[in-house]
């Protein structure tokens, strides 16, 4: 009777797991990825397909073959039926499905990876600073000379907006750098967004961008990407970083190119 | 050699009520004295979990009495946000290291272990007994954590440097609370040390004549595997401890780097490395979730062969598979750590070993379905956790398939889909195989059955509550739902909290249920039907102890001569369709 | 409640020279130069604080007004006059918009403090000082007033860590007899018995200046300060 019970059980509760996961809804919220805006996502969510075919129908046929047998397997009374084949056809089994399956689908995100991590970004590329601090991001732009003004952390001066330790007296480069609470940038074009922690760990994560990357303290790394659509979207922090963490948040502003010079003007003003 | 030592006698029987019930040198004691240290762990774990899950659906609303927990963590009684980064911490760290590394493996393990090997006690008593009180200390250094006047530490399970290295300037919670997280975690590991190197003895010195390496049991095999893994992860984080201690209060600058600017406070510390921290943590911290989860494993292979009346299609192949996970769980640390600013190409390495985990878990999964065709199943609450485990095992497994992909990584990590990910297959499954293992040998640890009917309802109402609580997180993750916010305030995730409502709830519904278990323990405990010798027809050794409870000496003097391997079912014996393993009987053919 | 002729004599000794008597030290605190522009807040991150402000706000760290007038100067009495007189009213301290009302808060020393939060969202209190204890507390809307207190006299810079914009000076004084510039740049110490004293203004970025005046009966002595504005 139990496992009976067990297998319809379970049954429901395979079939229910799916549900929301082809509908994407569930309790009325929306809970599929949102639209992607980059020019990498593409691999990014086609692998995230692929693996979700793949692992999903592994997950429904091991619920069902295990409801199955749960099932079948009460009120025998002593007669015991043996797995035609025994252990040796499972086990080659597994390793030639699950190991053909998990290469393939390992060399298939190399691909995904690669475009993101493996490959420069190009010369022609938009720099700006994306500085992490407790509990905010800040972004810096080079200004009309186009050389970034050098960090001085002691001079850091938030109630006064010196986020980055700017000297602008003693440093000219930094005097006409653009800081700013929103990363603008123009559609299109690619970005080179260069990490740098204040205090400490960090990260930088946008859903429609499909990018997400830690801010290291000490160690400074770059992202480049390139959004392809005007709007705006929020930039959150995913890396624990003490008890502001879940209101870190910046917006990522995506313009036109001629919005974004008019935007880049007058912030210079 | 193992006949030899297994003779010897290490202690006579305790006579005075402290060597009886506190500072007992007794395995049994110990491994009850375990068990009571987790229970108590995994109250306190659940409460704090249930806090956390009310205040991410009503972060505004004073939880009546909060306050009185701490006036500052939660004044007027509504949590402050490091307050719930801090219960989180606390919730983590109580959960991973006292109740999954505690119950499964130092409870079960010292219990049964020199009984299923047919020894008298642990390989060394007395170091049985300082790693179980040692791992007390560290349960009262933890705990003290809450009391300190900066509140506990809010870093994470993982605490991450430099956030737990620097100290207070970080904010609430990285003061004393954020010191005594390491020493709590530092005291364990010697614990655990100490605890792993017994069970090692133990196994390879005390098995008694004819308990071949072969014939001990699965269970005796994971908690062997375990032992090993538990000794080189907790080598690698006892010392990690101990750099992050001495950052902390000795000045040093292992962890934490140049140039830091932390609340307008110019850090003094200069060349450590953040890094450093994550590959020392995740060395140990990957191996560990095969500690929470091994010994789980083998307690359910244990108890599912014995319903099913009938051997498994190969249980050595599930040793092998248990081998395989924990030599490979030392190449695969890296996968915490995709995002982390290592080098990108380091992130395929590790994944490689990672997608490769697959095939010993897929290989077990099918060997028990494998085995459960055709099978004379009998059911009962442990034998129903026991599939509720595979169930989990399975749902846990594939979305770990995901997540070893660093380029799906990029989008998933650090969302809820993780947390889902790892309650599922280190969480919950292991705690149905601490569960399962508790129905089981109940009757053998008190002489009392518990509560069958009791029992099934506690199974039905986990088995589905705990579904409702874990399998939304993967949804929420792929919404992008970011993990470790006390508040969802951003845009997009305030069209989740529905979401979060019906998780909140369900949690709320299981933690309830889990009051039936504590009162079927409790009142079986006193009041339970008198348990026969050996009330599931089983084969190993800890049903052929004289009594339940086992005496002192577990075989009253004797000592059991095995005869066979572990599992002899579905044969004809004048037993039944059993044989014990030191029954001389040989077995007729399968009936 | 009957009080004896002699304590009433005794009182009225005591009360009269300060209430009726005293003399006043008056004055401007100005500029010289050129200030460093203020730059505007985006506050984009705390949409409930953002809207609430239909203009962004700026730093605060230099304020000026008409006429080279630099406001949020404490101007207080250094010495001379140390009274131990505790007020027993409390100062409040208000975080609203995400920012702090008032920028710059006097308490005396012992004086409580009183930090109320006005916002839909927690803010967090951490004062910076380097002789009195460093605290640091987080309140969630809807959570009672916190209550402190310091010890010893000092200025001390306060910083909201969840929204590092926010920046506010506590002046713990040993005295009561202080005046904070506000858009006119003047300020007034009166109630001053016959004596000498040194009077102090302090700027968060200017730094501090002193001057000596002495005072011989009911009289209004006028003194002002100016200071060097600093280009960056």
């Amino acid at each position: 009777m139990g496992g009976k019970l067990f297998a319809v059980i379970l049954v429901v509760i395979a079939l229910a797991s799916a549900v929301p996961i082809v509908s994407h809804t569930f309790m009325g919220a929306n809970v599929s990825l949102p639209e992607d805006i980059s020019t990498h996502g593409h691999d990014i969510d086609k692998q995230l397909d692929e693996t979700m075919i793949e692992a999903g129908l592994s997950f429904l046929a091991a619920q069902l073959v295990l409801a199955f047998f749960v099932f079948q397997s009460g009120g025998r009374n002593g007669v015991l039926k043996n797995f035609p084949g025994g252990a040796k056809y499972l086990v080659v089994a597994a390793v030639l499905l699950v190991g053909a399956e998990a290469i393939a689908l390992g060399a298939m995100g190399t691909k995904a990876w690669g475009k993101v991590y493996f490959e420069p970004a190009s010369a022609d590329a938009l720099p700006i600073q994306a500085q992490a601090g407790q509990f905010a991001f800040y972004f810096r732009y080079a200004g009309p000379d186009g050389k970034f003004g050098v960090l001085h952390p002691e001079k850091i001066d938030e109630g006064n907006s010196n986020f980055f330790g700017l000297d602008p007296e003693n440093d000219i480069p930094a005097r006409d750098d653009i800081t700013s609470a929103e990363l603008v940038i123009p559609a299109n074009k690619e970005v080179h967004l260069m990490l740098h922690a204040k205090d400490v760990g960090h990260s930088f994560y946008v859903r429609e961008l499909r990018i997400q990357q830690d801010f290291v303290p000490g160690l400074d790394l770059s992202l480049h990407f390139t959004a392809t659509k005007v709007g705006k979207y929020e930039i959150v922090c995913t890396q624990l970083c003490g008890l502001g963490h879940y209101n870190m948040k910046a917006y990522l502003n995506v313009m036109s190119q001629d919005d974004f010079d008019k935007w880049l003007k007058a912030q210079s003003n | 050699m193992s006949e030899a030592s297994a003779h010897v006698v290490h202690h006579g029987p305790p006579t005075s009520f402290i060597r009886k019930h506190v500072f007992s040198l007794d395995h049994k004691v110990i491994g009850k004295q375990y068990y009571a240290l987790a229970l108590v762990a995994v109250v306190t774990g659940m409460v704090l979990s249930w806090l956390m899950r009310i205040h991410l659906i009503a972060p505004n609303w004073p939880i009546p009495g909060l306050q009185w927990l701490s006036k500052v963590g939660a004044p007027g009684g509504v949590m402050t946000p490091e307050y719930y980064l801090s219960l989180m911490t606390m919730h983590g760290t109580l959960m991973v290291f006292f109740v999954l590394t505690n119950a499964p493996f130092a409870a079960f393990g010292n219990y049964f272990l020199p009984i299923q090997i047919g020894a008298e006690d642990m390989a060394f008593p007395r170091f049985n007994m300082m790693s179980f009180w040692t791992t007390f200390i560290a349960f009262c250094i933890l705990v003290a954590a809450f009391f300190v006047p900066d509140g506990p530490p809010l870093a994470g399970w993982t605490a991450y440097a430099p956030l737990s290295a620097v100290g207070k300037d970080a904010g609430p919670g990285e003061g004393l609370g954020q010191t005594l997280w390491g020493l709590s975690i530092f005291v364990f590991c010697i614990a655990s040390l100490l605890g792993s190197l017994n069970f090692i003895a133990t196994t390879l010195d005390l098995r008694t004549k004819g308990m071949t390496l072969a014939r001990m049991p699965i269970v005796s095999w994971a908690w062997f595997i375990t032992s090993c893994i538990a000794l080189l992860a907790f080598a690698v984080l006892l010392p990690a401890c101990l750099l992050l201690i001495l950052d902390r209060i000795g000045g040093t600058s292992f962890f934490i780097p140049s140039g830091l600017n932390i609340s307008d406070h110019l850090q003094p510390h200069q060349g450590g490395s953040p890094l450093l921290w994550q590959h020392l943590f995740w060395f140990f911290g990957h191996p560990e979730v095969y500690i929470a989860i091994l010994p789980a494993i083998g307690i359910v292979s244990h108890i599912l062969i014995n319903s099913m009346r009938k051997p498994m299609l190969s249980h050595k192949t599930i040793i092998y598979c248990m081998m395989g996970i924990g030599f490979l769980s030392y190449m695969v640390w890296g996968h915490h750590m995709f995002l982390s600013g290592m080098n990108p190409f380091s992130a395929l390495v590790f994944s490689f070993p990672t997608l490769m985990i697959t095939i010993p878990a897929t290989i077990m999964t099918l060997i028990w379905l494998g085995s459960l065709y055709g099978s004379n199943l009998r059911i009962n609450t442990a034998s129903l956790f026991c599939l509720g485990f595979i169930s989990m095992f399975v749902s846990g497994g594939v979305s770990g398939f995901f997540l070893a992909q660093p380029s799906i990584d990029i989008y998933l990590h650090a969302t809820y889909f993780v947390v889902g990910h790892f309650h599922m297959v280190m969480g919950v499954a292991a705690i149905f195989g601490v569960f399962a293992g508790t129905y089981f040998w109940f009757p053998k640890m008190t002489g009392r059955m518990m509560s069958e009917r009791l029992g099934r309802l506690h199974f039905w109402l986990t088995f589905i509550g705990t579904y409702c609580i874990f399998m939304p997180f993967h949804y929420l993750g792929l919404a992008g739902n970011v993990r470790r916010y006390s508040a969802f305030t951003d845009d997009f995730l305030v069209p989740l909290i529905p979401v979060h409502k019906f998780i909140t709830y369900s949690a709320l519904f299981t933690g309830a249920v889990q009051l039936v278990f504590i009162f079927n323990l409790i009142y079986s405990h006193f009041k339970g039907a008198i348990a026969p010798a050996n009330p599931w027809e089983a084969t190993s050794l800890e049903w052929s102890t004289p009594s339940s409870p086992p005496p002192f000496d577990n075989f009253g003097g004797k000592h059991p001569v095995v005869y066979h391997d572990p599992y002899q079912y579905g044969v004809k014996s004048s037993t039944g369709d059993y044989l014990m393993q030191d029954s001389p009987e040989r077995a007729g053919e399968t009936p | 409640m009957r009080v004896s002729k002699p304590c009433i004599a005794v009182l009225v000794a005591t009360l009269c020279p300060a209430l009726m008597f005293g003399g006043t030290i008056s004055g401007k605190v100005t500029y010289t130069g050129t200030p460093v522009k203020q730059k505007p807040i985006d506050m984009g991150k705390e949409p409930s604080c953002a809207k609430q402000h239909a203009t962004p706000i700026t730093t605060e760290t230099v304020v000026t007004g008409a006429n080279n007038v630099l406001e949020n100067v404490v101007v207080y009495i250094s010495a001379g006059a140390d009274d131990t007189t505790v007020p027993s009213q409390a100062v409040t301290f208000t975080q609203k918009g995400c920012q702090y009302i008032p920028h710059v808060v006097v308490l005396h020393t012992g004086q409580e403090l009183q930090v109320v939060n006005a916002d839909q969202t927690s803010h967090n209190i951490h004062p910076m000082p380097t002789v009195n204890r460093e605290w640091n507390k987080s309140q969630p809307p809807g959570s009672p007033n916190l209550s402190e207190k310091f010890d010893q006299p000092e200025f001390i810079k306060v910083k909201c860590n969840i929204h590092p914009w926010m920046a506010g000076r506590f002046a713990v004084l040993k005295t009561s007899h202080y005046s904070i510039t506000g858009d006119s740049g003047g300020f007034s110490l009166p109630n001053l018995p016959p004596g000498k004293y040194t009077i102090t203004a302090w700027h968060e970025d200017y730094g501090t200046q002193t001057q000596d005046v002495t005072i011989t009966g009911n009289e209004t002595k006028s003194i002002d300060f100016s200071f060097k504005a600093k280009a960056y």
